[in-house]
């Protein structure tokens, strides 16, 4: 039997992960990778407290399905942003896309 | 150590090198392809944890649909950052000390949390499962509100896509 804080420490190491790609990468498409990571390992926590937690309720399964869709969304937008600006821009690095900073 | 532990333990070894190397790969198709092995990884996790449903649909709309999207994003701006230079900024071990705080500061809530190392409870009439849950989805009293917002937030998405995307006709 695999203990709960298994499944904790494990996602709580990818969204780590994640983190450390979105912070640290310089390509925009790169950023987004890791925002795919940190999604992820909260698919896992949600999944894991409903097995281990709720297995006779539904909110976790119907959580779950909504950050999926949510994750869907976002990647089509963002990489759809992305191409876009590198039509206009020629460039994917996140500190050259810098018109609306102030 | 029974079979379902080890499974685990390789599993989640496979899943963490590969995320490890989604972040640090120079070669951006190369990250893209170790995010589809994280992904599916992942998938196993929720073989491992019964809910075989979202297994499918990780195999289906994550490796299926959005790693592909990813490479070809990747394909389409390949030129500008092609193999030369550093891949990542010059703050990368800030990022790296914030990264490992978070994951000691996460740690160390779980470890004070007396109900850590709970033990999987046995599934009654698991067989029930997929159709409760769609039957949950368009209840309305129950998850019907969640669901529309989130088909409408996907043509949402999808329209603003296309728009952001296409080809501007002059």
């Amino acid at each position: 039997m695999i203990p709960l804080s298994w499944y904790l420490i494990f996602a709580a190491s990818l969204f780590c992960i994640g983190l450390y790609g979105v912070l640290v990468r310089k390509n925009a498409i790169a950023i987004l990778l890791g925002i795919e990571l940190m999604l992820n390992s909260v698919n896992i926590n949600l999944i894991a407290f409903w097995r281990y937690r709720d297995p006779e309720g539904i909110a976790g399964q119907a959580f779950a399905i909504i950050v999926f869709a949510v994750a869907a969304a976002e990647v089509a937008v963002g990489l759809a942003l992305i191409i876009s600006i590198y039509r206009r821009r020629a460039t994917v690095v996140a500190d050259d896309i810098n018109l609306m900073k102030w | 150590m029974s079979a379902e532990q080890i499974i685990f333990l390789i599993v989640a070894a496979v899943t963490l090198v590969a995320g490890l190397s989604v972040v640090t790969s120079r070669n951006l198709i190369h990250s893209a392809l170790w995010l589809i092995l994280t992904l599916a990884g992942i998938a196993v996790f929720y073989v491992l944890l019964d809910a075989g449903f979202f297994a499918v649909i990780q195999v289906v709309v994550y490796i299926g649909a959005i790693a592909i999207l990813f490479i070809f994003a990747v394909m389409l701006t390949r030129r500008v950052m092609q193999d030369s230079g550093s891949q990542s900024n010059s703050n990368w071990w800030l990022g790296a000390i914030i990264a490992l705080l978070l994951f000691v500061g996460i740690v160390l809530i779980f470890i004070n949390w007396q109900d850590f190392a709970t033990l999987q409870p046995e599934l009654t009439n698991s067989s029930g499962k997929l159709s409760e849950l769609g039957l949950a989805l368009v209840s309305p009293d129950q998850y019907v509100l969640p669901f529309e917002l989130a088909s409408v937030l996907l043509v949402a998405g999808m329209i603003g896509a296309i728009f952001v995307a296409g080809e501007k006709k002059r």
